[in-house]
């Protein structure tokens, strides 16, 4: 499976039909997501509207989490098997995680000052994330702070399978310190504590945001394979042997540059 | 209060609960738009590479 997929022809082959039909996916699951989560779905009997701001603030937070996993994992893959597409996989990956930490950080803030009095407090949950936010920002840095990028990409795999110990952390911060965050209310053992009326627009939400994920990753990947694939010709440019009729450039996305 | 007013006000919390929505429609939208770009600048780039190529050849 690994060794099928590792071949960046075939992912370009794949994922130029796959991001259209995410991408339109994505757009129809989110519009009927917001229908749901802004009209529908009921004002809470305690928190009134600003409940509304679940609908964002826990999907997001659930894509803060898993797309952090996802680096994680790509990163090691990259770094013990030297799998072609895992490293640019998760530097493509890197920024969506960073773009869902922020949202969930912002709208959570939004959501604490009508409901807790206050914007912000430096309780497990909320400095936990704040650390996700910047063990984003620092793989993106370390990746792109070397002139040779594999070892960039190196430097910042290390550093997000080092950050890997915040993920339970995150998760079970709320129970194992007092907090103002309340505890999980879905992913919980003993299933959701959470009327169906306000679930099934989460879910939605959530469905629409991982479907957007998908379709940033493949089109952020294509941007990368893509631009490999200039530099290559660029600097095979000068290089290029006497012309042989009706054969095109033997320059692939997977082309060793020297 | 008129049913799209109403709406609007969010219980008397619409700057919290839009301002949450549009935050995340900003960052969001604006991460796939730059994404885009940046893609459709790349196939320029390659197309642009291979026709020089080409006429080289």
């Amino acid at each position: 499976m690994i060794n099928w997929l590792a071949n960046p022809a075939r992912f370009m082959r794949l994922s130029a039909k796959a991001v259209p039909w995410c991408s339109w996916t994505a757009v129809l699951v989110l519009a009927v997501g917001l229908f749901w989560s802004l009209m529908v779905a009921p004002p809470d009997y305690q928190q009134g509207d600003t409940v509304r701001i679940m609908y964002v603030h826990v999907p997001a937070a659930w894509m803060a989490l898993s797309v952090y996993l996802f680096v994680a994992v790509a990163s090691a893959v990259a770094l013990v098997w030297r799998h072609p597409l895992a490293e640019v996989a998760a530097r493509a990956a890197a920024p969506i995680g960073a773009a869902f930490t922020f949202v969930c950080l912002a709208t959570g803030s939004l959501w604490g000052r009508p409901m807790w009095g206050t914007w912000w407090v430096w309780d497990a949950r909320l400095t936990s994330v704040l650390i996700l936010f910047f063990l984003y920002l620092g793989y993106i840095a370390l990746a792109n702070a070397f002139d040779d990028p594999s070892r960039g990409g190196r430097a910042a795999a290390v550093l997000a399978l080092v950050g890997v110990v915040n993920l339970p952390i995150i998760k079970f911060s709320v129970d194992w310190w007092n907090t103002l965050h309340q505890p999980a209310s879905v992913m919980r053992i003993g299933g959701p504590r959470i009327d169906i009326s306000m679930l099934a627009p989460l879910l939605i939400m959530a469905l629409g945001f991982t479907l957007l994920f998908a379709v940033l990753l493949m089109v952020r990947m294509r941007t990368a394979l893509n631009e490999r694939r200039a530099m290559a010709l660029r600097l095979n440019a000068g290089a290029i042997p006497a012309p042989r009729p009706g054969r095109e450039p033997v320059v692939s996305a997977n082309t060793v540059v020297p | 209060m008129t049913e799209i007013g109403a709406f609007f006000a969010m219980g008397g919390y619409a700057g919290f609960v839009w301002s949450a929505y549009g935050i995340a429609a900003a960052v969001l939208g604006g991460l796939s738009v730059y994404s885009w770009r940046r893609y459709r600048d790349s196939i320029v780039t390659v197309e642009r590479l291979q026709q020089d190529l080409g006429r080289r050849r």
